[in-house]
């Protein structure tokens, strides 16, 4: 009965949404296709250019609420393949031909359009199929009920049983019976069918793919570059600000100490302890900078020691979990540690945290880091926020940021890299 | 006094060097790598050891690492480790066997010659120097803490001192008052923060410092 009952919710669950699919989604697809066609054969009357664009969006948005229902209710992964468009497009007609050619152009269109065709054939009877396979069972009951009274004279065909007494009726009962047995093993399966369908067009193809992992590889290069040259700049300044300007000074002490040293003795003394005392200023800035640059305990012992020191050194209480078997590469490292940093300081400074959480592990390929507070919540990740720079800067590994800070906290950003450990 | 040195800068390994033969001590060896100074430790038996965190070959926490081995073969051998930064993880790491007999400065600390001898001396007697830096850090974590709020600023004061292993006739001398008073500061500390009292000067200091690094 358990088993029974266990199949029962997720084959009628896949039922309704068969269901649903078929009478709202087969509507949606018909017009969809049949706008976009009409609107791509006005484009040479100029009409076409006008809508294309807003109709073809329309399509997208409808493939992708496909693709979003594939994810959710059947667990299939539908990647979306569209080009993005370019920034800046004019306003105005010439900007609606721009948009028309660049959507026109996109191979995503054409088998986005083939999909809609696919989806009013096929996709509609496995939506259908599923949806059937579950309620054509109830007719079968309510036949044996005592619906076929009704056909006493002209018999009713339930399937392959022709329903004119309580006998044939207990039969398609029988019948309705088998099907639903069918339905609940098959229900589930044929919804996913559904969607497996719709992804072998709707998914990018491997052309599509590698120029979608193209563009963003470039994306991220620029911005590796970019982060680079402005570290440099900001150590140069540093550099040359600080420790540089101190150590102008105290060779220039140190000149007047010589000149002092048989004159005035004792104004020397006190110059030389002045020289001491900038030189010991000119170290802390240095050992900032260097911690700015690579912290020297990443350098010791690796990413697990030098967040468990990070975190020593915050005002607040912490607790930090490593399962680390080995050490990912230096770059990879060093891109963790900051982001880690990142978000202890947002947790410290921003939400006031009482109490920090980081958890460091490595799964499937994947370097995963959470850091939790209990502070006030409310992060985003935004334009100019720290947390886009922690984006930024694992993009470049193809490392991912998931911000979860409801107000009123608490505040969980976690991080994944792929790398493995050596 | 027998010391034992490892430090891979020649330029800072010579200074030391100089620095240590001026006060009398001798030196049994200086040494550049990690091998060279697990080698040293276990062969030479030195009073002291003065030891760079960083060294080749891997120049990861090499050093602090041969350190830590050589106390374990041998618990209570005095090392003071050196080093360009100074991490509660470390600090930690070098007082857990709670023998006594450990020192943790940064390099900065030789500028000031006649307070970094001092502190080898310590460390070399059984003693304990712990970096200010170290220190403040662990203020500044129990800040918020109310029983650190119970001390007055000169308790605070003294705390700090005790913490970085100085006896109470170098506490007197450093806040310019008498020794009875140090100690009926320091009384007064180990009553509020509920520590038991310990005449042992190496003991107090563990006392405090476990106090100031749980939680």
């Amino acid at each position: 009965m358990t088993v029974f009952s266990g199949r029962l919710r997720p084959a009628a669950l896949a039922a309704g949404r068969g269901l649903f699919l078929s009478v709202v989604g087969l509507p949606v697809s018909i017009t969809l296709f049949v706008l976009a066609m009409l609107s791509v054969a006005f484009i040479p009357l100029g009409i076409g250019v006008l809508s294309t664009p807003t109709v073809l969006e329309a399509v997208r948005k409808h493939a992708n609420q496909r693709r979003l229902w594939a994810m959710t209710w059947s667990g299939v992964r539908i990647p979306v393949p569209y080009r993005p468009l370019p920034k800046g497009l004019r306003a105005g007609v010439t900007g609606q031909v721009e948009r028309t050619t660049l959507m026109l152009r996109d191979p995503a269109t054409r088998r986005d359009l083939q999909w809609l065709l696919v989806d009013m054939t096929a996709g509609t009877v496995l939506a259908i199929l599923a949806a059937a396979l579950m309620i054509y069972p109830v007719e079968g009951l309510v036949l044996a009920a005592g619906l076929w009274r009704v056909f006493r004279d002209d018999p009713y065909w339930y399937g392959v049983v022709p329903v004119d007494s309580q006998t044939s009726g207990i039969a398609a009962l029988a019948l309705g019976i088998a099907i639903f047995h069918i339905g609940l093993r098959t229900s589930g399966p044929l919804l996913r069918a559904h969607f497996l369908l719709a992804g072998t067009l709707l998914a990018p193809t491997r052309d599509q793919e590698l120029a979608q992992r193209v563009r963003r590889l470039t994306e991220t290069r620029h911005e590796a570059v970019d982060t680079a040259a402005s570290e440099l700049r900001r150590i140069e300044r540093d550099l040359h600000d600080g420790a540089q300007a101190r150590l102008v000074a105290m060779g220039m002490n140190l000149g007047t100490i010589e000149a002092l040293i048989e004159k005035d003795p004792a104004r020397a003394k006190k110059m030389l302890a002045m020289a001491r005392e900038s030189s010991a200023e000119a170290l802390t800035e240095l050992r900032d900078l260097v911690r700015g640059i690579h912290p020297p305990v990443l350098a010791e012992r690796g990413l697990g020691d030098a967040v468990k020191a990070l975190a020593l050194r915050l005002p607040v209480a912490s607790e930090v979990t490593v399962e680390l078997p080995g050490r990912a590469d230096a770059p990879v490292e060093s891109a963790a540690y900051f982001a880690v940093s990142e978000a202890l300081t947002n947790a410290v400074k921003h939400a006031r945290a009482e109490r920090v959480y980081v958890d460091l592990h490595h799964a499937e390929g994947m370097l995963r880091i959470s850091v939790t507070d209990d502070g006030g919540g409310g992060a985003v990740v935004g334009s100019g926020s720290g947390l886009s720079g922690i984006e930024r800067r694992l993009g470049t590994f193809d490392g991912v940021l998931a911000v979860s800070s409801p107000a009123g906290g608490p505040t969980m950003v976690t991080m994944e890299i792929p790398c493995e450990l050596s | 006094m027998r010391v034992v040195l490892a430090e891979d800068l020649f330029l800072l390994r010579d200074g030391l060097v100089r620095m240590l033969e001026a006060y009398d001590f001798e030196i049994a060896a200086a040494v550049e790598t990690g091998p060279e100074l697990s080698k040293a430790l276990a062969e030479l038996e030195p009073d002291v050891a003065v030891v760079d965190v960083r060294l080749p070959p891997s120049h990861t926490d090499e050093g602090l690492q041969c350190a830590l081995a050589a106390r374990r073969a041998r618990p209570g051998l005095p090392v003071l480790v050196l080093s360009q930064h100074v991490e509660q993880l470390y600090a930690r790491e070098l007082l857990a066997d709670g023998d006594g007999g450990i020192g943790y400065l940064l390099k900065d600390r030789v500028f000031d010659a006649d307070q970094f001898i001092d502190a080898v001396r310590r460390v070399a007697a059984g003693g304990t120097a712990m970096d200010p830096q170290v220190i403040s850090q662990l203020l500044s974590r129990r800040s918020q803490d109310r029983p650190m709020g119970v001390l007055t600023p000169r308790e605070r004061e003294v705390m700090e001192l005790v913490a970085q292993g100085r006896s109470n006739a170098a506490i007197a001398a450093q806040l310019v008052i008498t020794e009875r008073a140090v100690a009926k500061h320091t009384s007064n500390i180990f009553g509020k923060l509920g520590l038991p009292p310990s005449d042992d000067d190496n003991r107090r200091v563990l006392a405090v410092l476990a106090y100031l690094d749980r939680g």
